[in-house]
């Protein structure tokens, strides 16, 4: 089987009263990688699966290349997940474990045991068939998991929080093998994770969830230069949320007053008035430059190696503001001006109209 | 070309059909392995149903035919997808209810029918498979026949030997001599004086049995739970040598019949018992009988309970968490404060715990109170006087197991609701690094000044148990012999080769075999329960629950009059038969097999199950190559209690042997109460040694689960041991 695309079409599950995810709709293109992203308990993992078939959806329909599966269970449903805990079987070895889904499915022996090889070749582990999977570290144990949803190559590989239980090194090395992997073989996935940096690292489509619905979905630059409101931004990312006032000036694009800063920015469609805006702290920068645009006092000011992170007091409220490592600080209490790259600057379209 | 799921239902109805129209319908009257019914297999109690309605008249049974016939075209093609829900629902119900219906309202007059037989079981099966197969035709279970089956078949199993025996007590408590249903019989056996009298208090001579065993209980849990309390501290806090030892002794219980220390007190402090003999002997004091009585029954059962407490609070006490001591100690409490004011309270729902559980098994105990309870009557053995002997008023028998019950349950429920509240266990998932406070010194010396004794007696009682089998005649000839065992256990060369001359072989090989036969039932069904209960989510899954651990909490005498008064007429006719007994131990013991299987299972990882599911695996595949190989502790653990439960069960069985199968443990209660002590104290002996040789066995048996890293041992059989009732 090959790759297929996923599509839900107005989901929701509920458990009792609490519903986990209501009225959702996503679609999930062939041979694309779709990270689901949100905070605990905002109903990614529950929408994983419920794709996997380890949940049956209280409504709506779920369709995995075209078919209708909304009531199939997962043993039915040509799907290989990847759990949060690996799920390795820790009485078979790891050979065992990866041929586990062939034997169920009464492929033949040699052709199994064959096929089973080749699997952990491919995630580098030819020479550990042998092992239990307790004789391996995390990093192994992983792909053993990944090997073992491979290899009956399913039309949809699910990833549930992969590498939460790796270090961070290895959780760098591992989510840039799953990107190569689905490349090469044009999978299908859908991935979960809390951790935005990993899925703005391998993602074609970000989804962002809260509270069991859609915040905002698209690729991970347009979740970052320009997210729908206050939870993404903050989401994606740090971001100061300050107000501002917009005035339109052409079909794109409108002056945003900050303070005593004017400037000009995409109006996104908003009316003219009081606006939310974002502003990246990696957008701001720090100086004495009595040109900048922006007054402001230091509040705090903290060396994190690579940059240094300020707490800047200003008209518009408190500003945070990651700027490079330019030798000695401002001290707390420096009066400072600020400047501020219009790209690191969003209108908030969701949250002004609230 | 039948789909999967028609393959299966296709193969339910030929079963079916041979159930029909080839199997005996009918119980028959000697064995069915006998295979004499194939001599006349048309004959009017032997022949299958299909010939019973033609031949014999019987035209009702038909009917079955008809149900299973209208499945038939279930296996046409446009059912191949999915089979219709409704239909199959439909036919399993009108299926159940025409064989029951049948079966209760036609027993008497000409055309009365004997007990069911394989015929009826089999068909019986068809229409419980047709239900499954109509629950997963409608989705749910997701689907899962597998799911599905377990469940009808738990359900259906559970019905039939636990709730149907128990309204049929209910039933027979309101029933007058003359059979009608009548409220005023209840009422006048309910509350006559024998039961409710307080005579006692105002000097008459004796109580009534319900306010007896309620007193009896009383003491026993109090007295176990201090002594339990003492030992649990002495192994977690203290450098006490032999705590090895002193486990392994509190284990002891667990393989022992439970007369045993019964035994083992008459044989001390009897009337030819040892102590008593040597008080005459020096000072000349005769005799007394105070061992019979509540004393006695009460030493027994705190000399047999108090492991059960201990294994118990064992648990407990380890729970409390050391962090928590210090941090009262550094708060300037000294050990004692600290004590009575942390790890004490902190203790008091593992007592609470601790004390129903010797409170139940106290209500529950049917040897010690028969052996030594003299005039002092209880509810278990007045229940058993009531069937047996003279009386034989079951109405009376039913009355006092409904109050029996009604105790039970009482305390069943107050057991679950404090350990529902425990809200204090101090595991708190982070690791504790910190060291058990010592106990205060008060304490210690306490719990040594209790624990020493007990150890002593608890040892001379065993030995006494076991060296009573070696002596001419306890009393009165002091001298060695081999002849109880002789007498119990011979061989002879006969003329045809071997003979089994020993007068306890008989029982001995029904016993073990029966129980052999129950163990492995009583173990899938009990780890199969406890996968529905843990791994699936279902409708009606509490109630479901409490229906497989309710017959824990029903006392063995209960559930023994029970199984006579709904097993003795057709269409369930069973008494007298091998079935009746396996039935008891597998339905008793199943709830040892669901807490084992549920303890094993929360320690396997869903995301296994899970695993497995995405991989294309069902409900059986995944439960037979992913969970069995990691519950083989749980298996083992089912496996050992089931079977050692089963052999030295008493209560239970008591009212259910026969003459053709008699219980190793009523046979030898039965020498006891003539005074044979010798062939009794031997059997017993026996018993006892072939208990350890058969645990011993199957852990080497099932062996050690693959893991790879640390080898995890049989877990249950210490803990396990806490809730074998």
């Amino acid at each position: 089987m090959s790759a297929a695309d996923i599509e839900l079409v107005a989901v929701s599950k509920r458990y009792g009263e609490v519903a986990a995810v209501r009225d959702l709709a996503l679609t999930v293109p062939r041979g694309t990688l779709t990270t689901l992203l949100g905070p605990s308990g905002c109903g990614k993992t529950t929408v994983l699966r419920l794709i996997a078939g380890l949940e049956l959806p209280s409504g709506g329909t779920i369709r995995i290349g075209g078919r209708d599966v909304s009531h199939i269970p997962a043993s039915d449903r040509d799907v290989g997940m990847v759990f949060q805990s690996y799920a390795l079987f820790p009485h078979m070895s790891v050979r065992e474990n990866v041929r586990y889904g062939l034997d169920v499915a009464r492929v033949a022996r040699d052709v199994a045991a064959a096929r089973a090889v080749a699997a952990l070749a491919q995630v580098g582990l030819a020479d550990y068939g042998d092992r239990l999977p307790s004789q391996l570290s995390g990093g192994q144990q992983q792909r053993v998991a990944l090997a073992r949803a491979l290899v009956l190559e399913p039309a949809v590989l699910l990833f549930d929080e992969p590498l939460s239980n790796l270090d961070a090194r290895l959780r760098r090395q591992m989510r840039d093998e799953i990107r190569e992997l689905q490349q090469r073989l044009s999978l299908t996935v859908v991935y979960v994770t809390h951790d935005q940096a990993e899925a703005m690292a391998v993602s074609d489509h970000v989804v962002v969830m809260n509270r069991g619905a859609i915040a905002q979905s698209g690729t991970p630059r347009e979740l970052y230069d320009t997210p729908r409101d206050a939870f993404v931004a903050s989401f994606m990312g740090d971001a100061n949320l300050v107000g501002g006032t917009l005035a339109r000036r052409d079909a794109t694009h409108g002056l945003l007053t900050l303070g005593e800063w004017t400037l000009a920015v995409p109006h996104r469609g908003l009316p003219d008035g009081a606006v939310a805006v974002s502003i990246r702290p990696e957008a701001v920068s720090v100086g004495t430059d009595p040109a900048l645009p922006l007054r402001g006092t230091v509040r705090k000011a903290a060396f994190v190696g690579a940059a240094i992170e300020y707490t800047v007091d200003t008209p518009l409220g408190e500003i945070f503001a990651v700027t490079p490592d330019t030798g000695a600080a401002h001290a707390p209490g420096t009066a400072v001006r600020l400047a501020i790259t219009p790209r690191g600057i969003a209108l908030l379209p969701a949250a002004s109209s609230a | 070309m039948l789909s999967r799921t028609q393959r299966l239902l296709a193969a339910w109805l030929a079963a079916g059909a041979v159930g029909f129209a080839i199997a005996p319908w009918y119980a028959l009257p000697d064995s069915l392995l006998a295979l004499r019914w194939l001599r006349d297999p048309f004959a009017r109690d032997q022949a299958p149903a299909l010939v019973q309605a033609l031949v014999h008249e019987r035209t009702w049974l038909a009917w079955g035919a008809l149900v299973i016939a209208a499945a038939c075209p279930l296996l046409a093609r446009r059912h191949a997808q999915r089979l219709p829900a409704g239909m199959l629902l439909a036919l399993g119900i009108v299926g159940l209810g025409w064989l029951f219906g049948q079966g209760f309202a036609i027993t008497t007059g000409p055309s009365g029918q004997p007990g069911m037989g394989l015929g009826a079981v089999i068909v019986g099966c068809t229409f419980a498979a047709f239900i499954a197969f109509g629950l997963a035709a409608r989705g749910a279970f997701r689907g899962d026949l597998f799911v599905a089956g377990g469940v009808v078949a738990v359900t259906g199993l559970v019905a039939l030997f636990t709730f149907f025996p128990v309204v049929k007590v209910l039933l027979s408590a309101v029933e007058d001599h003359a059979g009608a249903y009548s409220a005023a019989a209840f009422v006048e056996r309910f509350t006559t004086a024998k039961i409710w009298g307080v005579g006692c208090l105002a000097g008459a001579s004796r109580c009534g049995v319900a306010w007896n065993t309620l007193l009896l209980a009383m003491l026993t849990a109090t007295g176990c739970t201090v002594l339990g309390l003492a030992f649990a501290l002495i192994v977690t806090r203290t450098a006490f040598p032999f705590k090895r030892a002193l486990r392994m002794l509190a284990t002891l219980p667990v393989i022992t019949p439970p007369f045993v220390i019964g035994l083992g007190l008459i044989l001390l402090f009897g009337r030819s018992g040892l102590v008593n003999q040597v008080l005459e002997w020096t000072f000349g004091i005769e005799p007394a009988r105070w061992i019979y009585g509540l004393q006695g029954i009460l030493v027994a059962q705190i000399f047999a309970f108090t492991p059960i407490a201990f294994l118990v609070l064992v648990g407990v006490v380890d729970g409390v968490s050391p962090t928590l001591e210090e941090a009262a100690q550094t708060l300037r409490a000294d050990r004692w404060r600290t004590f009575r004011d942390v790890s004490l309270p902190l203790m008091y729902p593992g007592l609470a715990n601790a004390f129903l559980i010797s409170f139940i098994e106290s209500i529950a105990d049917f040897g010690n109170p028969i052996l030594l309870g003299g005039n002092f009557g209880v509810l278990s053995t007045e229940i058993f006087f009531s069937v047996v002997g003279a009386q034989l008023d079951s109405g009376r028998a039913a009355t006092l197991g409904i109050v029996l019950l009604g105790f039970a349950l009482a305390a069943f429920v107050a057991q679950r609701a404090v350990l529902a509240g425990k809200s204090y266990t101090s595991m708190a998932g982070k690791g504790d690094a910190g060291l058990p406070t010592p106990l205060p010194a008060c304490v210690r010396r306490v719990a040594y000044a209790v624990a020493w004794p007990w150890a002593l007696v608890t040892v001379t009682l065993y030995a006494m148990a076991l060296a009573g089998g070696f002596v001419e005649n306890w009393g009165r000839d002091y001298t060695f012999t081999l002849k109880h065992y002789i007498k119990a256990f011979g061989l002879e060369w006969g003329p045809n080769g071997l003979l089994w001359a020993g007068a306890a072989w008989s029982s001995f090989w029904t016993t073990l075999s029966l129980s052999a036969i129950a163990a492995p039932l009583t173990a899938a069904l009990g780890l199969l329960t406890a996968y529905l209960l843990t791994r699936q989510r279902f409708a009606g899954q509490t109630a479901f629950e409490f229906g497989t651990m309710l017959s824990f909490a029903i006392p063995g005498t209960v559930i023994g009059v029970s199984y006579i008064l709904a097993f003795n007429a057709p269409p369930i006719e069973l008494t007298g038969t091998a079935i009746i007994l396996i039935a008891c131990n597998v339905f008793r013991n199943m709830p040892v097999g669901v807490r084992a299987g549920v303890a094993a299972l929360s320690q396997v990882d869903r995301g296994l199950d899970e695993a497995s599911s995405t991989l294309g695996a069902r409900g059986l595949t995944t439960l037979r190559r992913v969970l069995l190989p990691l519950l083989k502790p749980a298996v083992v653990a089912a496996l050992v209690y089931s079977f050692v439960r089963a052999m030295t069960t008493v209560s239970a069985v008591i009212f259910l042997v026969s003459a053709q199968y008699e219980w190793a443990t009523t046979y030898i209660i039965n020498r006891v109460v003539n005074g044979d002590y010798g062939v009794a104290i031997a059997y017993s002996s026996v018993l006892i040694v072939l208990m350890a040789a058969v645990i011993a066995l199957i852990q080497w048996a099932v062996g050690e689960r693959r893991l790879g890293r640390r080898a995890t041992g049989v877990t249950g059989v210490g803990s396990l041991g806490a809730g074998a009732a």
